[in-house]
């Protein structure tokens, strides 16, 4: 079990069913993705089968099994979004990064996301890369976005 | 601060009802209201949007100016004022004079507007939005008072009254506004029940989409004895195309606060959560803060202000399920397991979360008690139409010219919206329907624009008032693919505890992609489960209505059925004729190539994936139809513009 993971359920001493899904949450925070690992501690530490656990984890599409790339791509694929094009948005992400929505590059960069909603739908359509928002994407415009996220990994 | 703080405390909110403040006390507010200042302040509309056009950049550009040019000046982020397409958006108000707004201030124009307006009081003549009222000081000449602006003049504003114009994480401001005053008073004044009757002779109905009275629900959750119950705010905006929630809360949480404080009073719960969604971490901050800042002051906690009430409020986060939106399978999540519903009766305000008496409301919902409660129950029932009382706030998006949030009176039509205010469709195109209410809504069309917005009227037509996300379509837009595009939505949102909507929203996602697909090969059997497809899909859509669990299943068919009322001949060209008139089936589109502009360079024979282009070097090429696949990769290789497509 990884240091994040055991912090955090100490935090949660004494904690009741209800706490579930914060853990699930603050230990994706820390480590980016659910281990194998920390679902089974979690289990131990709520009294609860890892099955359950498990169960839970999976019905929210929130939650990853898979590590995820340095640079996590969010596409919002909302109504707006979609009105605006967002389908070839993610067609074109797919093609250019050559994965599949929920994978990761072969040399770790970028994941692929898919969200309803981000609630931006006024600038559609966008998507979301790490923490930044990105307004207005188009076809065009990927490349130079995709582009300014590995010059910050060399930097 | 803690100047304010006792100040607020002991003159505000501490005076009786019908006290009225000293003139010391009401020139103090004014300061804190930002109506009397000493030094000029610059507000930077800082949502989630405004951050998404670039806010966080023009934010960055003015403090380095102020800091190069040793200006002493307030920066303060503010909520989004609603009006989208304009950001990022930037005021500036200088000691004496009224607010002035600015649109579209991006970093390379922060310097120009800055150094203009502060050094030489002369407004630049691009960019001006307008200028607010702000209290007894000076206006601009020739600058338009932003209530003014077309898309401000028609609305109503009491949700986001505050949004976007005061900072929202100050409760100094929202106290000095009048805001608490309400709550703490009625804590003297009137008994729960009463306090129930009065948004009951409101008129106001629930805004997340049922539109069930909201004084009704609480009396039934009032009348129940528990020794804990429970009041749940319900902020998982799950609805595609609305954002109204998230503007609210990044942009007041103080008026969601006290809204909440209100319905715990009126219901008797002394806990309350606010399920919200894990994708808005800025309104998720501002919520905290704003939440430590009424414990602070007394406003939450144990034995309110001494009137023996206590109320604590505690954040959940959502994890990515539209069916939570649901009232059962919040509660689910809450309690910590998957989110699924489970039949009604006992509603929840019997038992509800953990067992006890629960009532859940939508963040509008709440936003308007304060008001409500300030104005009186008359003020709000005198808004809106016989039935549907009051404003309801839409958030505008998709192929209209101004984007954003707008908040109307009830009875205001569709073509007001989409005409006037939002400043009718982009880029000179034809309208051709709105989509309201999200994945359980429907369309409307040209032929329907002037009906009132209200809960009834719109499920005459087939629509009904969802949360309020309006998308706007044109002629680009195929019905066929929207209608596939909720289909598919549903379909991955559907819990799967019921088998209606999780098999009959699947098979119904199959028949629509069966109409929009071209076959790999066009056999007979591929034509005959299209057309057998296309019979049974009324029926599938109608068992599915009536034998679900819930309202996600109730109401999934709805997109499908409406496009089908009213765009019966674009289903038809698909199935019949193959076509898509506006070009968004991919699927369907025909590739020929101009035999005048080929020069038979081979780079597309090369390129298809099935082999369908035939024809030799320095010859024209010609697709076989037959084997074509419409994937495309011939029109983006072709460097002479030799293919077309139909």
């Amino acid at each position: 079990m990884k240091e994040g993971t055991k912090e955090i359920l100490e935090k949660y001493a004494n904690a009741d069913r209800d706490s579930l899904i914060p853990i699930l949450q603050e230990i994706q925070d820390v480590e980016g993705w659910l281990s194998e690992d920390s679902l089974t501690a979690i289990g131990r530490h709520l009294s609860m089968p890892v099955s359950k656990v498990y169960g839970v984890a999976t019905f929210y599409n929130q939650f990853r099994f898979q590590p995820q790339g340095r640079n996590h791509i969010q596409v919002c694929r909302g109504t707006a979004c979609h009105v605006l094009g967002s389908a070839t948005v993610l067609s074109e992400l797919k093609k250019k990064l050559k994965i599949n929505v929920d994978q990761t590059t072969k040399d770790g960069e970028f994941s692929l996301e898919i969200v309803a909603c981000i609630g931006t739908c006024g600038l559609a359509p966008v998507i979301k890369i790490n923490d930044d928002f990105h307004a207005g994407v188009t076809s065009e415009s990927l490349d130079e976005i995709l582009e300014s996220y590995k010059e910050k990994v060399n930097n | 601060m803690t100047n304010h703080k006792n100040f607020l405390i002991s003159e505000v909110l501490s005076l009786a009802p019908n006290e009225s403040y000293s003139s010391t006390v009401a020139n103090e507010l004014k300061v804190l209201r930002n109506e009397k200042i000493e030094k000029p302040i610059i507000f930077v509309g800082a949502g989630t949007c405004g951050l998404g056009a670039g806010a966080d950049k023009t934010l960055l550009a003015i403090k380095e100016y102020v800091s190069i040019n040793k200006i002493d000046i307030d920066i303060i982020e503010t909520g989004c004022i609603g009006l989208c397409s304009s950001e990022p958006l930037m005021d500036i108000q200088i000691p004496g004079k009224n607010r002035l707004s600015f649109e579209k201030v991006t970093s390379d124009l922060v310097i120009p507007i800055l150094s203009t307006v502060l050094w030489h009081n002369i407004i630049p003549e691009k960019n001006v939005l307008g200028q607010f009222t702000t209290g007894e000081n000076e206006p601009w000449d020739n600058v338009k008072n932003i209530a003014d602006h077309p898309f401000f003049k028609p609305q109503t504003r009491i949700v986001l009254q505050n949004c976007g114009i005061c900072n929202p994480i100050s409760i100094e401001e929202y106290i000095a506004a009048g805001g608490y005053r309400s709550y703490l008073n009625l804590m003297k004044t009137s008994s729960p029940i009463k306090v129930c009757d009065k948004v009951e002779q409101s008129g106001l109905r629930g805004r997340g989409g049922g539109g069930f009275p909201a004084g009704r629900k609480w009396k039934f959750a009032a009348a129940e004895k528990a020794d804990q119950k429970y009041l749940i705010c319900n902020a998982d905006e799950g609805d595609p195309g609305a954002f109204m929630d998230r503007a609210v809360i990044e942009g007041d949480p103080h008026r969601l606060i006290e809204g909440m404080a209100i319905a715990a009073y009126a219901i008797g719960a002394t806990k309350s959560y606010v399920y919200i969604r894990a994708e808005y971490p800025l309104a998720l901050k501002r919520l905290n803060i704003a939440i430590e800042q009424a414990m602070e002051y007394g406003i939450l906690g144990k034995d309110i202000f001494g009137s023996g009430v206590d109320f604590e409020i505690k954040i959940k986060m959502g994890a990515g399920a539209f069916v939570c939106g649901e009232e059962t399978a919040l509660i689910h999540s809450i309690e910590g397991k998957r989110g699924m519903p489970r039949p009604r009766p006992p509603f929840p305000a019997k038992e509800g979360l953990f067992g006890k008496p629960t009532i859940i409301n939508n963040v509008e919902t709440l936003s308007n008690i304060p008001t409500i409660i300030e104005k009186g129950e008359e003020w709000y029932a005198a808004i809106g139409t016989e039935k549907s009382k009051g404003t309801k706030v839409f958030a505008l998006s998709g192929k209209v010219a101004l984007t954003g949030l707008v908040e109307i009176p009830m009875g205001t039509s569709v073509r007001d919206v989409i005409f006037n205010i939002a400043g009718g469709i982009k880029g000179g195109k034809k309208f051709k329907a709105v989509q309201i209410g999200g994945p359980s809504g429907g369309c409307i069309t040209e032929q329907n624009l002037d009906i009132p917005i209200d809960y009834d009227s719109l499920l005459e037509v087939g629509a009904m008032m969802g949360s309020g996300g309006l998308v706007v379509m044109d002629e680009d837009n195929c019905m066929v693919d929207v209608a596939k595009f909720f289909m598919d939505f549903i379909q991955r949102e559907s819990c799967g505890k019921c088998i209606p909507c999780r098999e009959g929203t699947r098979r119904m996602l199959e028949i629509l992609e069966d109409i929009t697909h071209k076959p790999s090969n066009g056999s007979s059997h591929h034509a005959l489960r299209r057309f057998k497809g296309i019979t049974q899909i009324e029926k599938l859509a109608k068992v599915i209505q009536e034998t679900s669990l819930c309202g996600l299943g109730q109401t999934a068919p709805n997109p499908v059925l409406s496009t089908l009322k009213w765009f019966r001949h674009e289903y038809e060209e698909h199935i019949f004729e193959r076509i898509c008139r506006a070009g968004a089936c991919t699927d369907l589109r025909t590739f020929t190539i101009d035999v005048e502009k080929c020069i038979g360079c081979m780079l597309c024979v090369k390129k298809c994936p099935t082999g369908a282009i035939i024809g030799a070097k320095k010859t024209p090429h010609f697709i076989v139809q037959d084997k074509c696949i419409s994937c495309g990769n011939c029109e983006a290789v072709c460097k002479f513009d030799a293919i077309r497509i139909n």
